[in-house]
């Protein structure tokens, strides 16, 4: 009879311990709580998430502890491989690379998630619009993200910071004008995937039973979106947001390394590998480590967007 | 049989024709008739149960009368007032007054609310609850009067069986205290066993609370159980109401008869005549001339092809849509 034993402990257990039991076993699990427990299982999604939050607590207290100023120039250590007292190396003017790529990975850092913001707000305004409005609003801003979706966006990036560069310099400042300029233009150039993807979730979601039965209840247009549609679209946005800021991250370099992004002074990861190219050959140090930041930032966030699209499964709604 | 009290909820001539477009300039090429002409009426305190196939405009017909979608033409009168023609402030007080219960369990809770949030939104939104006890407060009493429990309000949707959730969809409805509910396919979604139980509280509720209900289903047994009265419909029409009593002892149309026909007999030794239909249910984008049912009928004539059957309401206001059973009632 070993079978009936646990059967026979739980009868003599008095009703309010089973009940307190019950509730212990089963805390209520919010939708974030178990989005969490998923994004766990996913192992390659959590390593990046390590990697990444290491990255910026280097970048955000690395000039604390690094104290070893960026524009120090120091030409009797011209090009010199990693060593103790430059342990990244230093670059054809004698300045650390390493306090170089501290500093730089924060406005590459920032730049890709400014960007990614402006991209993923402009995107919900236009989709969500998009998404709810009637036939003829619908088509119009289609129309505009199609448009904005066939521009050429490499020429368009380079003339509009030729034009718009030395205006907002003025006005905000080098470093701060040209950092809104670049989060603009690439934030700019990349909320058309986002505004689809979200005018998509708007238009399956508004049909489905649970909004309906709002609209039923008497809530108004803007409660059905911000409190029913909206938070139930939310997973694939985030999806794509992760994503975009590698993008940004990338456009950043790409500008950079054209020699439009952040003047030399200004030491971007991608400003410091244009930089490197020329001298690839005698100094390899000097494109690697920026290269390297680079690559495991945008490999990092793309797993974590891979993690979350598991996490915030589109099945799991309705 | 006469009817004294005005009905609460009386529908006339109601029509929903979806447009569909087509070409590049995407002008209205063809219509569906979801639902053409239909015509009933509802007393306080009664239940219609309305039956048809899938696609015959039983749900539709539900959610025009709630103005999720818009009627295109006909009449809808709730409690003396046109509810075809309500706007704004107008519209919401309605929201108050009939309510809906969906069929999917699953799909119609919001995943991301607590059951808080979804019973207690209705209260939110007509200012019914005083400050955030009274609208626990509130929520706890809607949730006992489903037979849920307290504890149950932090939850989530998907926390639930199938039963719990349509419990938690009727605590929804219940909370702004209507007069209808437009009850689509509540049980179809459910096991048999959950839905004797969702039956009875329905029932439960209607003698606590005086509810109308319009119940929308294509069980014909459930129907019988619930309804005092019964319509049928067909491709968009209503071929024929009666008590429910009535229509399944006594049914007039040959629809009807080839529905009830198919009902399962928990019996098998009984004996039965079996009135199979042939084909499909027409494409309601080209519906049948004069009566709908007559290229699947059995005893159709060459009328019907031409003449629409009007609703002829006969003895024991048993109504029928048939030009050879009009004589008969």
């Amino acid at each position: 009879m070993a079978g009936s034993t646990p059967a026979s402990r739980s009868a003599e257990m008095p009703a309010a311990v089973i009940a307190e039991r019950a509730l212990v076993r089963h805390p209520p699990a919010s939708p974030l709580g178990e989005a969490w427990r998923r994004f766990r299982k996913h192992r390659l999604a959590v390593v990046s998430l390590m990697i990444l939050l290491a990255m910026v607590l280097v970048i955000a207290v690395g000039p604390f502890v690094w104290r070893v100023p960026i524009d120090e120039i120091d030409f009797s250590a011209q090009l010199s491989p990693p060593s103790f007292t430059h342990p990244f190396g230093t670059d054809d003017l004698g300045q650390d690379l390493l306090a170089r790529m501290i500093y730089g990975g924060r406005i590459s850092l920032a730049v890709g998630i400014a960007a990614m913001m402006v991209a993923v707000i402009m995107g919900i305004l236009v989709g969500a619009v998009s998404g709810i409005a009637g036939r003829r609003l619908d088509a119009g801003l289609m129309w505009m993200t199609d448009m904005f979706l066939s521009l050429p966006q490499l020429p368009l990036l380079l003339l509009v910071l030729y034009l718009f560069r030395n205006a907002l310099a003025k006005a905000l400042g080098l470093e701060a004008g040209l950092f809104v300029l670049i989060v603009l233009i690439i934030g700019g150039l990349r909320w058309m995937p986002v505004a689809r993807l979200v005018r998509a979730q708007f238009l399956s979601l508004r049909e489905k039973e649970f909004v309906e039965a709002a609209r039923a209840l008497g809530a108004s247009r803007i409660r059905l979106v911000v409190r029913h549609i909206l938070p139930n679209a939310m997973g694939p946005v985030i999806v794509a947001g992760t994503v975009e800021v590698a993008t940004a991250i990338i456009a950043e370099s790409t500008l950079s390394f054209l020699g439009l992004g952040f003047p030399p002074d200004i030491p971007t990861w991608g400003r410091i590998l244009f930089s490197a190219k020329d001298q690839l050959d005698s100094a390899p140090h000097w494109a690697l480590f920026p290269g390297a930041a680079i690559f495991l930032t945008v490999l990092s966030i793309n797993f974590i967007g891979d993690g979350l699209r598991d996490a915030l499964d589109a099945r799991r709604v309705g | 049989m006469l009817d004294p009290v005005p009905p609460l909820l009386s529908v006339r001539g109601l029509k929903k024709h979806y447009a569909i477009r087509g070409g590049i300039l995407s002008r209205v090429v063809d219509k569906v008739h979801a639902v053409d002409g239909v015509s009933f009426d509802i007393a306080p305190g009664e239940t219609l149960g309305l039956v048809g196939e899938s696609g015959c405009g039983k749900s539709t017909t539900g959610r025009a009368i709630m103005r999720l979608i818009e009627p295109t033409e006909g009449t809808i009168q709730f409690e003396g007032r046109d509810v075809t023609r309500l706007q704004g402030e107008e519209l919401r007080a309605l929201r108050r007054r009939m309510q809906i219960i969906f069929q999917d369990p699953f799909a119609s809770l919001n995943p991301r609310h607590s059951v808080r949030g979804i019973i207690g939104e209705a209260l939110v939104i007509h200012g019914l609850a005083k400050n955030r006890r009274d609208l626990t407060e509130q929520v706890v009493r809607l949730l006992e009067l489903v037979g849920l429990r307290p504890d149950h309000m932090t939850r989530f949707a998907h926390e639930f069986s199938g039963g719990q959730r349509q419990r938690i969809g009727i605590a929804r409805a219940l909370a702004v205290q209507p007069r209808l509910i437009v009850c689509d396919e509540p049980v179809s979604a459910l096991d048999v066993s959950i839905q004797a139980q969702v039956i009875n509280l329905l029932e439960d509720l209607q003698e606590q609370f005086g509810l109308a209900y319009l119940f929308i289903a294509h069980d014909l047994s459930v129907v019988e159980h619930i309804s005092n009265r019964v319509g049928v419909m067909y491709l968009g029409r209503v071929v024929e109401i009666a008590t429910a009593r009535d229509l399944y002892a006594n049914p007039l149309h040959p629809y009807t008869e080839a529905l009830l026909s198919a009902v399962p007999i928990p019996d098998p030794t009984a004996k039965r005549s079996r009135v199979a239909l042939k084909g499909d249910v027409p494409n309601p984008i080209n519906p049948p001339s004069g009566c709908h049912f007559h290229t699947r009928c059995p005893i159709a004539v060459a009328r019907c092809a031409i003449e629409v059957p009007a609703l002829i309401t006969g003895a024991n206001s048993h109504a029928v849509a048939c030009h050879l059973r009009h004589e008969t009632i």
